[in-house]
């Protein structure tokens, strides 16, 4: 296993360091200096000149990546333009509200959708397979930040059961309460699509494990069928259902973003987008960076689960 | 008198509505619809059913019918246009990659696999934030996170076929290398191709409809459905038709090219057909 983990901990490396160049080269893909793209066009000629020696943009290319890639090891990502704070620190504190909802989401997709799964497979062709059939249809093809503004027309608009935005109500005293009810739509909406995903699969791997001779087996020593399904054949069907929950993760880590956008969600997609916006490539450049770096670690984290499940990939 | 099987009757509807789509944003100008970008602000917000407007109006009072067509021509040609710069790059690569296999393929393989490190619409988000919001940037973006896709999937069958015989008596006899990728290893990439295409612009009208939607897309006053979406949101509590349209156009659209990519999968690739 430790072999494994070595080989997978450098195959990182060449990853990351590509990462970090096209990060680097965001501030560079725009025709024309950076600097005053940044500062806009009422910026003066002195603060143009300022910037560009502030950001090092007078010296060449792979200089200015080396000091860059020096200040990130240090855990400088330079300073907002537009907020004046160091980036670091900004993104940090937004990016809690980004985990906080990703992996409310990732759990929500994981157990619905191996419910579902699990129910379809048990009984093919029931209503329930129906629906997740259907379901899985439209997860595919509906988007995100439409499903979140039809949730949040129904039960914010027209039941009143659930707040439309934010983290915390202005009233609402900030407790446990507030925040989860506040995660609750967003949530529902950024799992909605990895659910849909996570249940066909796991219907599908369901449907071969169940045929196969040690569930019979299972079955003739007369082993009651809820056991044969869940102890047998689900702990099987297992290992490809996590593959697919770790992609899942990264797609909801970036598909975040969306959701964030429609319930104003304090997150750091939210606040990379308002960078965009602002033209504040150093707060873009340190978004992108964390965002990146966690997805590479949440797949690290899925290949090691992957070994430990299935031995066999250890040897290979 | 047999009955069709539900499957085709599906993909049947599926065509239906995308060639309604495709029809209504090729007739747009001939159309005999109010201008999209015409403002009439005594008569913003109005809900579906109004007289003069079938479909409502928007808060500048543009008829939302009109936005909804005119749209439709901007996100059918983004989805389309991503889609096939994606998979021309892509294709050209993974056939040279797996071809030529050593050198190329290790580099082809390497810019796949950092591209593939990020999530999708974050480096889609990151290279329009280099390059500036606009619908153009946002098309590029989008096809550069594309590409990967392609290149992988044809690298794959170009290296399963580079080996057989038909490739070695064709070199054998003499053909050179760009006869053999032109003349034999391209035509077995089009089934494979033309299913994973066909999946594809699905996800590149979603993909370009999000970018809209946060502003990094297409800039008003142009109607595209992602920047309609992104504009109504701030209306959707006050009338929510502003949003609801939009986004269901995109659904339809996208939710009828998933079907009938499923179903061109089926004709073409028997071995994948759904148990």
């Amino acid at each position: 296993m430790s072999r494994y983990l070595l080989r997978r901990l450098l195959l990182l490396v060449p990853v990351l360091l590509g990462v970090s160049v096209v990060v680097f080269l965001v501030l560079h893909l725009a025709p024309g200096d950076p600097a005053e793209i940044m500062l806009g066009p009422q910026a003066t000629q002195e603060d143009v000149s300022r910037l560009r020696a502030d950001l090092g943009l007078d010296e060449p290319l792979p200089l200015q990546y080396v000091r860059w890639m020096a200040h990130v090891l240090q855990g400088d990502l330079g300073r907002s333009i537009r907020m004046r704070q160091p980036v670091l620190g900004e993104v940090l504190i937004r990016f809690r509200a980004t985990l906080l909802l990703t992996v409310t989401a990732l759990l929500l997709s994981t157990v619905g959708g191996i419910t579902l799964g699990v129910l379809s497979a048990a009984r093919p062709h029931s209503l329930v397979d129906r629906l997740s059939t259907v379901g899985s249809i439209f997860g595919a093809s509906m988007p995100s930040f439409w499903l979140g503004l039809v949730l949040m027309v129904c039960f914010s608009l027209w039941l009143g059961w659930l707040p439309a935005s934010g983290m915390y109500g202005a009233h609402g005293g900030g407790g446990l309460m507030d925040l989860l009810s506040h995660l609750a739509l967003p949530a529902i909406t950024l799992a909605a699509a990895s659910m849909t995903i996570i249940a066909r699969l796991t219907r599908s791997t369901m449907l071969d494990i169940l045929r196969q001779d040690f569930v019979r087996t299972a079955r003739a020593k007369g082993l009651v069928e809820r056991g044969v399904v869940l102890r047998h054949a689900l702990r099987n069907a297992l290992i490809p259902t996590v593959t697919v929950v770790g992609v899942q993760a990264g797609y909801l880590l970036g598909g975040a973003i969306f959701t964030e956008t429609v319930f104003a969600w304090p997150g750091v997609g939210t606040l990379m987008v308002q960078g965009i916006l602002a033209r504040d490539f150093p707060l873009v450049q340190g978004c992108v960076l964390v965002i990146a770096l966690v997805f590479v670690l949440f797949n690290l984290a899925v290949d090691l689960l992957y070994a430990i499940l299935d031995p066999r990939i250890r040897y290979e | 008198m047999s009955r069709r099987p539900p499957r085709n009757r599906l993909a049947l509807a599926a065509a239906v509505v995308i060639g309604a789509a495709v029809g209504l944003a090729l007739l747009a100008p001939w159309l005999p619809l109010i201008d999209p970008d015409a403002v009439d602000t005594p008569n913003r917000l109005k809900p579906p059913g109004t007289a003069g407007h079938l479909l409502g109006t928007d808060e500048f009072g543009r008829d939302m019918l009109a936005r909804l067509v005119w749209g439709a021509r901007v996100s059918l040609l983004a989805g389309v246009g991503t889609a096939t710069a994606s998979m021309l790059i892509g294709v050209l690569l993974g056939l040279h990659a797996g071809y030529w296999g050593g050198r190329v393929d290790t580099v082809v393989m390497r810019l796949t696999d950092i591209l593939m490190a990020f999530p999708y619409i974050l480096l889609a988000i990151a290279i329009v934030a280099g390059l500036g919001p606009g619908l153009t940037n946002a098309m590029v973006a989008i096809a550069i996170v594309g590409f990967p896709l392609y290149a992988r999937l044809v690298r794959g069958v170009v290296l399963s076929l580079r080996e057989r015989e038909f490739v070695e008596a064709a070199r054998a006899l003499g053909s050179s290398d760009r006869v053999i990728l032109r003349r034999h290893l391209l035509p077995h990439l089009l089934a494979p191709v033309v299913v994973a295409f066909s999946l594809d612009v699905g996800a590149k009208i979603l993909a370009t409809a999000g970018l809209s939607f946060l502003g990094l897309g297409t800039q008003p006053p142009t109607a595209d459905w992602g920047s309609m979406l992104a504009t109504a949101r701030t209306f959707v509590i006050l009338r929510p038709h502003v949003a609801l349209l939009p986004g269901l156009a995109i659904f339809l659209v996208v939710l009828a090219l998933n079907v009938l990519g499923d179903a061109l999968q089926d004709l073409l690739d028997p071995r994948l057909r759904h148990g």
